[in-house]
């Protein structure tokens, strides 16, 4: 068969680094930010910038140097903020950075291996990996961008929307109730759990820093305004308004029973650090139930007559 | 410890052990996987080996996870595989699209049942030949190797992690549940008398290293993790940094580089064995198990005098198209047995052009070929 294509257009590496030259380095966090990526795509009024910025602060706070840090992400909004961190970043497939991020971490246990991730990627297509990382208590952050529904694909019904919100797929009221994410973390096993809103963002950096310091599998959940997506159907106003909102409707009750925390329409939030236990992580036990005993073996048994 | 992860010597071990043993001596050192008849028994082999060397071995919730596990432990640093058949290659396939496009060393072993859907676990198939060139959405360049014998599963799984650091991408070793549960002799030889490919990571400045380097006619060695150069690995059609580019431009640049590099080194890839064919009338066309009954079958006819060869592909993919199309100016036909109801055998049609012509002797899977029916089906043509 013959082909035909068309001319290729070659990677211009010169003026790919005269934007980076140009742009980067104006603002203190762009230390933090891959050169050449800003502006990012969120909407105007979409709680991700403060999230991000909350991250980046939280490692600033501790003095992390970045190249001990890598961020799995999945697919969304949520999905692309390893794209902008300035450190190793992966953007993996739908619902999978958990088990990407896995398999990092284990090989790197010296790094801090963040998955950074929305409600519909971690707890719709993803939830089964959720619960299984939370048992085997691998050495991960999650960090769930919460905005009630599937922002990407134009705000459709997600797990975490409330029973009767209405969404662009459920347009006479969601007909499901929502997970409680904390509670679900909790029973999974993960051993940091705290919900804030980024009307918190001094609390959520603050809970960031606390789960870089665990070892084990630490889940926070960051409510964020989503005008686009949730604010507009629900009529909660613009992304300022939904931040309002959740100042209003927050409740600060750290040490809370997880199993408390169900998010219903108009009703009130629990917010805090609701779980900070220890428990030995996958790593550990690894060691001291499996390396110890295979490693003090003598020669192997399937070891060949003549070699 | 160091001398535990290369057992040289004489080992009398089923085909399954044979691929964990493979991957071990390549120097693999994590492992995901989730059990599944044929396949399970790479996994155990590799429960009970990797920890001996400081390896980790996780059992993960499905393939989805499993798959996605070695990617993230490649772009770790470290070589990595895991094992399964049809039903667990079917949800292999989203990451193995990641790993196409991200371009992320690793080995995936598929030991071939009956299929579609859960058909028949305990029985050999060889039907998932067109999943692992196609079975992904979008358009990739593919290796996979078809080992015969538990030796070749040894040799071809170490082979494979070689071809898997070279192309940067994973590799497949397409074996089948025959191969997998016979159990025959393995050698594997001394340390020095391995080929190993070590990974290739960048060496210069950051600001200098392209990270999915599209001009070159191999891929650009590979930043792993805390190595200090930021890399940003996208599933999505990204740039020669890394970064998302969403323009039909880069596009062409993303998918001919990762098409491009299998294809335009298709003949340092490409591995058969030609058996008999110098004066071969009619040629067959076999791999796997199949391959052993195929080798017989021209024994038999060769000593009635009949002059038939066997080429035995131990690349599935690339497919030798060149070698098939030359066979094609000069033999009557090609018989390909194989244990689905055609796969290779389009593939060898295709490549004949009408110059040859070309019989499918399938069997549905659950059992092998019989010497005497493939003789049966050469002698058709002689």
């Amino acid at each position: 068969m013959k082909i035909r294509l068309r001319k290729l257009d070659p990677f211009d590496k010169e003026a790919a680094d005269s934007v980076v030259k140009q742009d980067h380095g104006l603002h203190p966090d762009d230390k933090y930010l891959k050169p050449g990526r800003i502006p990012h795509i969120w909407c105007p009024g979409c709680g991700l910038g403060v999230v991000l910025t909350t991250f980046i602060d939280a490692i600033r706070r501790k003095g992390l140097p970045v190249d001990k840090c890598a961020v799995v992400s999945g697919i969304g909004c949520t999905g692309r903020v390893a794209g902008y961190l300035d450190m190793d970043t992966y953007h993996t497939t739908h619902g999978r950075a958990i088990p990407f991020a896995t398999g990092l971490a284990l090989v790197k246990p010296d790094m801090h291996v963040t998955v950074f991730s929305g409600d519909g990627d971690l707890f719709a297509i993803g939830g089964n990996h959720f619960i299984h990382a939370a048992r085997r208590n691998v050495n991960l952050k999650v960090l769930c961008v919460n905005n009630f529904n599937f922002g990407m694909t134009g705000g459709q019904v997600a797990p975490t929307t409330p029973l009767g919100a209405t969404t662009s797929t459920t347009p006479f009221g969601n007909a499901e109730p929502g997970f409680n994410l904390p509670y679900l973390a909790h029973a999974a096993g993960a051993v940091y759990v705290a919900r804030w809103t980024t009307f918190h963002p001094r609390q959520l950096a603050h809970s960031i820093g606390q789960t870089l310091d665990k070892k084990g599998f630490t889940f926070i959940e960051a409510i964020a305004p989503c005008p686009t997506g949730y604010g507009r159907p629900n009529k909660l106003g613009s992304g300022l308004d939904e931040m309002r909102y959740y100042r209003d409707m927050s409740e600060v009750r750290n040490g809370a029973d997880p199993g408390g925390a169900t998010i219903r329409l108009k009703e009130k939030i629990l917010v805090g650090t609701f779980v900070d236990v220890e428990r030995p992580d996958f790593m550990e036990n690894y060691r001291t139930t499996v390396l110890s005993k295979a490693m003090a073996k003598g020669k192997s048994k399937e070891k060949g007559r003549t070699a | 410890m160091a001398d535990k992860d290369v057992l040289s010597g004489e080992h009398f071990i089923h085909g399954d052990a044979a691929c964990a043993e493979g991957g071990l001596a390549a120097g693999c050192r994590f492992f995901a996987g989730y059990p599944i008849t044929p396949a399970t028994e790479v996994a155990e082999r590799m429960a009970r080996r990797l920890p001996e060397i400081g390896g980790v071995y996780i059992q993960m919730e499905d393939e989805i996870a499993s798959m996605a596990a070695i990617l993230g432990a490649s772009w770790g640093g470290v070589k990595s595989m895991t094992s399964t058949s049809g039903p667990g290659f079917s949800l292999m396939m989203e990451n193995i699209g990641l790993g196409m496009i991200t371009e992320t060393p690793c080995v995936v072993v598929n030991i071939q049942r009956g299929g579609p859907s859960t058909g028949l676990p305990t029985l050999v198939g060889q039907a998932d030949v067109m999943q692992a060139r196609w079975g992904s959405h979008g358009d990739y360049g593919c290796i996979a190797l078809a080992p015969s014998s538990p030796q070749d599963c040894f040799d071809f799984t170490l082979d494979a992690f070689n071809l898997s650091e070279i192309y940067r991408q994973p590799v497949f070793v397409m074996a089948d549940e025959v191969v997998g549960h016979m159990t025959e002799k393995v050698v594997i030889p001394k340390r020095e008398n391995l080929h190993i490919v070590q990974r290739r990571t960048p060496q210069g400045k950051r600001e200098d290293y392209l990270p999915f380097d599209t001009t070159g006619p191999l891929p650009a060695p590979m930043a792993v993790a805390g190595q200090g150069y930021h890399v940003h690995v996208t599933g999505l059609t990204h740039d020669e940094r890394g970064y998302p580019v969403i323009t039909d431009a880069v596009q062409e640049r993303n998918v001919r580089h990762i098409v491009d590099k299998i294809k335009k080194n298709a003949d340092k890839i490409i591995r058969v064995e030609a058996v008999e064919l110098e004066d071969a009338e009619v040629v067959l066309v076999a791999y796997g198990c199949t391959a052993r009954t195929a080798r017989q079958a021209v024994e038999d006819l060769r000593n009635q005098g009949r002059k038939v060869g066997l080429l035995r592909l131990i690349t599935l993919w690339p497919f030798p198209s060149t070698i098939v199309r030359s066979l094609a100016q000069r033999v009557k036909a090609f018989v390909v047995p194989e244990i689905n109801y055609g796969q290779i055998a389009y593939e060898v049609e295709r490549t004949a052009q009408g110059k040859a012509e070309v019989m499918l002797v399938g069997l549905m899977g659950g059992a092998v070929h019989t010497p005497g029916e493939i003789a049966e089906a050469v002698g058709e043509y002689l």
